[in-house]
This record gives structure tokens, sequence and C-alpha cells, in this order.
């Protein structure tokens, strides 16, 4: 009787030890990896996600003999009806070279569409040098039915850039977040 | 407590059961069940693509089979088939009485027809053009699944939550016995490999299926409650989702091979009439196995675009994998060398699992190396490799195991001529079935499709009679299974089945008293 009263004091611990175990998986799974994952790609830019916050103009030196070629996707997501496209699709520039580019986007529904847009840039490694100082990217758009606007992007690539990378390619996917912003759900800038 | 002297009657014993015998043969008998209904989508999705062209679904259907298949032959065929070998064998083989937690097992054994009903519902809805069934590969990727996934996605989570619970309750339940109920004089070391191996895959269960739960967890929230764990528009990366699914994916592949190498060294030995060769090295060379399983998973990801350090990072890992593997195969094909080798029908499977499951290895090396693994992504390369370790390698270990102790369970010898004809009908089939996806997977033809370029029809035709008659030889087993358990037909075996076997179970009389070692036995 003692006996068998031990074995299910010890099965008992050992339940308690291996829930823990469950229980703090699933918290790693859930809580853990996904701002893990935000943080290695904020910091390596890996998943080719700039900055959600202007980049400060630093005196960067203008390097005149380094020419980059830099190029601009726009698309949109299936359920967004707005016209998106760069005025121009690609552009060359020194490093450090301030420049201002601008999207256009049209509404051409009757209502009212708030848009947002989730910049991407490639290869990755080329993140992390490639500043915004102003971005339309930085907070969402309206656009009643019918209206269109020209979005301004000024950017400079930062000389740090690895001698590599010889091409960028920014690409812009533009989604109708209309439904989330009038539920009052918090919008995530970036 | 009353004594008891046998099971309740009437569908309460099963109702009700906590004997890890009658608990172990519903989940095989489950598992079975699911293994026929996975097989039959199987034989939708090899009819649909003996031809080119589209002749018998649309492709929407066809997606849905293709989903369906992967989830219930993984989650509702391979696992629980090794959860009741495990519930069976472990307690039988270690001298304990019972497993340590027989309420809880009855609970997670129960649990399991609810999660697949979930599921199965989606897939009849689906049959009667109601709605559609999961649709978006038994990977189910954000945002397919999230973004894009129909109203039965749902179904589906919830259905993988409780599948989650189940088999983390089994995992629970194996651990404490294992630990806690083994005959005295049975040390850690002298345990059958059959329960090392399935120690460690209880604790693979234990830290990823909680994984995999989150996953879905994060797939519903953001379905339905506004968060963008996996949703590009509100901040997430539908990149993360492939993160935490090989994360738990990884593993869980192992967590259906390693319970394999337990059977394959219980039967080996047996029939060459040789102690199996380098315990102690098998026993380490698991180990190694599950651990190494939780730094390989983007090998999943080698062209989602990760850096060139995380790309070799993933690449020698995996390939460090083959190390242990290797002394594995190695110890097998050793413990056969110069044996007295027999060839009964558990050896028979056994022999066939040593080859193809290398076969299966072999094409896991060559997918590990990252230049090639982008050309060979999502072709029907990765659909061979996988299926050469999950049908030759996981399932044909269960139809071993269960060749090799079925005589012990129920004390009857099964019909052997049927037994070897199921063999080899099985074996020149499944080889039909996917070898030559190697070829086509090479060739450039990418998976989950319901068509093809024309220059794949040939090689499909093949791959679908392969398919045919691999599915249908499984009938043969079933009928065996019937005469044997049902209709009790057979011919008495003694208390030691095969000669050469050994191990406690053997030691028991055949077939088992439904109470065994009720006083532990002594162990020498």
């Amino acid at each position: 009787m003692t006996e068998q009263h031990s074995v299910q004091q010890a099965n008992r611990k050992l339940i308690k030890k291996l829930s823990l175990i469950v229980v703090g998986m699933f918290v790693f799974a859930v809580g853990v990896l996904p701002p893990m994952y935000d943080a290695i790609c904020a910091i390596t830019g890996l998943n080719g996600k700039t900055a959600n916050e202007a980049a400060d103009i630093e005196d960067a030196v203008v390097v005149e003999d380094r020419m980059v070629t830099v190029q601009f996707l726009a698309d949109t997501d299936p359920a967004m009806p707005w016209d998106f496209k760069p005025n121009i699709f690609s552009i060359k520039v020194h490093p450090g070279a301030i420049q201002k580019v601008d999207f256009h986007v049209r509404n051409p529904t009757s209502r009212l569409i708030v848009g947002q847009a989730i910049p991407s840039v490639s290869p990755a490694q080329a993140t992390p040098y490639f500043k915004k100082t102003e971005c339309f990217c930085f907070n969402n758009q309206e656009l009643n039915g019918g209206e269109e606007m020209d979005m301004p992007l000024i950017f400079y690539v930062d000389p740090g850039l690895p001698k590599s990378v010889r091409t960028i390619t920014l690409s812009y996917q533009l989604y109708d977040i209309t439904k989330s912003t009038e539920k009052g759900a918090p919008l995530a800038a970036n | 407590m009353g004594e008891h002297h046998g099971p309740m009657k009437g569908i309460k014993r099963w109702l009700f059961a906590t004997n890890h015998k009658d608990i172990g043969a519903m989940y095989l008998w489950f598992s079975f069940i699911m293994f026929l209904t996975g097989g039959f989508m199987a034989m939708i999705i090899r009819a649909e693509l003996m031809y080119p062209g589209l002749q018998l679904v649309d492709p929407n259907f066809f997606n849905q089979m293709t989903t369906t298949h992967g989830l219930i032959m993984v989650f509702g065929a391979v696992m629980p088939a090794f959860v009741g070998l495990a519930n069976y064998m472990v307690p039988m083989m270690i001298g304990a009485p019972d497993m340590a937690l027989p309420r809880l097992n009855n609970w997670s054994f129960w649990i399991l027809p609810f999660a697949f009903s979930l599921l199965i519902i989606a897939i009849i809805q689906s049959f009667l053009g109601i709605a559609d069934a999961p649709n978006f590969g038994w990977t189910f990727y954000a945002p397919l699944s999230t973004k894009y996934g129909p109203a039965s996605t749902d179904f589906f989570i919830f259905s993988v939550h409780m599948m989650g619970v189940s088999s983390i309750m089994g995992a629970v339940n194996v651990i404490v016995t294992i630990f806690n109920l083994r005959a005295p004089g049975m040390t850690l070391m002298k345990m059958p490999l059959f329960v090392w191996t399935w120690l460690i895959t209880a604790f693979l269960l234990i830290a990823v299926m909680p994984v995999l739960a989150g996953a879905v967890t994060m797939m519903l929230t953001d379905r339905h409650f506004g968060t963008s764990f996996f949703d590009a528009a509100g901040g997430g990366d539908p990149v993360l989702f492939q993160h935490v699914f090989w994360f738990f994916g990884h593993p869980e592949v192992y967590i259906m091979i390693l319970p394999a190498f337990g059977i394959v060294s219980a039967i080996i030995p047996t029939f060459a009439r040789k102690p199996l060769f380098g315990y102690a090295s098998m026993v380490y060379a698991t180990a190694s196995i599950a651990f190494l399983s939780f730094v390989v998973w983007a090998h999943h990801m080698f062209t989602v675009g990760l850096p060139l350090a995380g790309n070799l990072f993933y690449m020698y890992m995996t390939m460090l994998i083959a190390v242990p593997t290797g002394v594995k195969v190695f110890n097998w094909v050793a413990t056969m060398w110069k044996g007295a080798m027999t060839f009964e029908v558990p050896m028979l499977f056994a022999i066939a699992f040593v080859v193809l499951f290398t076969i299966g290895g072999f094409s896991g090396l060559m997918l590990a190396i990252t230049p090639v693994d982008q050309q060979y992504h999502d072709t029907y390369f990765v659909v061979a490799h996988f299926h050469y370790v999950l049908v030759t390698g996981a399932v044909f270990s269960i139809v071993a195991g269960v060749y090799y102790w079925l005589p012990k369970w129920t004390g009857r010898m099964y019909n052997i001529g049927l037994a070897k004809l199921h063999f080899w009908s099985s074996l020149i089939f499944v080889n039909l079935l996917f070898f030559p996806m190697h070829f086509v997977g090479l060739a450039g033809m990418p998976r989950r499709y319901s068509d093809y370029s024309l220059q794949f029809a040939d090689f499909n035709w093949w791959i679908s009679i392969g398919g045919f008659g691999f599915g249908l030889s499984q009938l043969i087993l079933l009928w065996i299974l019937i005469e044997v358990c049902f209709r009790k037909k057979g011919e008495p075996v003694s208390d030691q089945v095969w000669d050469g076997a050994e191990g406690l179970e053997w030691t028991l009389p055949s077939p088992v008293p439904y109470h065994s070692f009720t006083t532990p036995p002594v162990i020498k």
C-alpha cells in the first residue's frame, strides 16, 4: 500500500514537471518566437522590412564614384481596388545622395477606402542600408471615391551598402485596411 | 476497490477502457481505419493524375484531397499506430502491470475520434458540395490558410488542437510509465530499444505539439480576432508561419520514425538469432537524432530567402543527421551479418524497411544540399523522398510490428501465405508507385497540381498503377486481421512464438492475459 502511494507521488511530481514543459513550449511558440523573429529581422533586415520610422538625415558623404540602381515595384492586394504605380520605375543614385520619388494612387470606386502600403527590400542584405526620411508607408492613406494623388518617398542609400549590391528593389504591397480602421483596431505602422 | 477479474461487458469495455491492451487495440484499429480513409483519398489523387488534363475532379477538390490525405495519414494513421503499439507493448516490455495513468489514457484515445470527425465533416461537406474542405496543403502555410482559407479551416484548427491534446497526454503517459513503473532491475540501459525510442519520441512530442497548437492558435486569432501574426498588411510576416510550423514539423518527422527504429531493432535480432549489434550506440544515435531535429527546421525553407550563413548552417546540420542514422543502418546490417537468418513475414518487412528507408534517407541527403534543393523544391522528388521514409519507413515498420506481435496478442498465427502475398505485392507496387516520382521530380514536375505537362504522362500512368496496386494490397492485411481477430482463425501459438525472440513480452502466455505482470518479473 505504501509502495503504491509513493509511486503515485512520484507520478504526480513527474506530471507536474512535464506539464510545465508543455505550457512553456506553448508560451514559447506564441509569446517568444514572433517577437524574437521580429527583433532578428529588424536587426538584420532579413525579411526585407525597412524601418517604420523616418531615418535621420546624416551629413552623409555622397559617394560620387559609385552608382546604385533602385527599382520600384507597386502591387495591390487582390482585395484592394486602387490603381497603384510608381511614377518612375527605376533610378540610378549615388550612395548618400537624397532622392525623392512619387507613387501614384487612384481610387476608382465610389466609396472611401483606407490603404496601407507595406514595403519590402530585396536583396535582404541591403535592407538596413535603405534609409527613408519620408514615406507614405509610415501612415495609412485615405482616398474618397474617384480621388487620386501622388505619394512621396524620400530616401537615400547608406554608403555602407555592401559592395556586391548594385541593384536594390523596393516593393510596395498596398492593402485595403478600411475595415480594421473602422473597428478601431490598433494599426501597426508597418 | 473490489477485485475485478476481467473486462466489462459489451460497449462499456471500450468506452470506459483503462486497460493498456484494450486501449492499444483501439488505437491500432483507429489508425488502420484512418489509413484506409487516407488511402482512399490517395486513390482519388492517383486516378486524377493517371492521365494529363482534368478528368475526374476539379482542381479545388484535388487540393482538398492532397491536404486531407496528408493530415489524416500523419496525424490519424502513423502517429496513433505508434501510440497504440506503445500502449500495448511498453508495459509488457518493462514488466509493468499497465500504463501509469490509465484514465488519462482512456481520455487521450477517445479525443481522437472527435478530432477526426471534425476534419471528416469538412470533407463530407465538400463531397456533398456544401462547402470547401481545407485546401491549402497539409503544411497549411499562411496566408493560404489564414486570409484565403475556406470557412472549414476553423474545423481544421480545432481538430488539430484536439489531436495535439491527445498526443501530449499520450506522451506524458509513456514518460511517466517508463520512469516510474519499470520492474526492479530493469535499468534504463537494459530497456528494449522500442522503449528507448518511444521515451525519446515522447519527449519530442511534449516539446513540439504545443508549438503546433501555438501555430494554429495564431492562425485562429489572425482569422477572427484581428491579430496580424502572419498578415503582412497588419505588420506580420507569412514567413514567420513557416518558421513556427517547421520548428514543430521537423521534430514531428522524427516522431514518426524513431519508434519505427525501435520496432525494427526488436525484429532483426529475433530472426537473425543474434543480439542487436551496438545497443548503446543505438540509444545515443536516437538521442542525437532527436537533439539535431531542433536545429534543422529551415532546410524546408531554403527557397524563402534565408541569408547565406543561414542556408549553410541548416545544410550542415541536416547532413550531420546522416551520421547517427548511418550508425543505425550499420548496426542493423551488422546484426544480420553472419546471423542464422530466416525470413518470416515480420523479418521481410523489417529488411524492406532497412533498404527502402535508406533510399529515402539518401534522397533526403540530396535535398539537404541547398543549391540542389533550390531545384528540387516543391517537385515530385520531394514527394518521392518523404513517401519513402513514411510509407516504406514508418508504415512498413508498423506492419512489421503488427505481424511480429499479433500472434502474442491473439494467441493465434495469422495466415502466413496471405501475409507473404501482402508483403510481396506491397513491396512491388510501392516501388512502382514512388520510385518513378524521383524521375518526374528531377525532370521538374511540380507537386500539388491536378494536371501536368505531357512529357510526364507515361511515368504518371505507371505511378497510378503502382498506387492502385499498393492500395488494394492493404485489403489483404485487412482480411488477415479480420480472420485472426474476429473470426478467431489460425493455429494456436506457443508463448515464445518466434524461437529467436527475446524480451519480457515473450515470457507471458499467448494470448496475453488481460492483466499481466501484476507482480513484477525478476530481471536477470
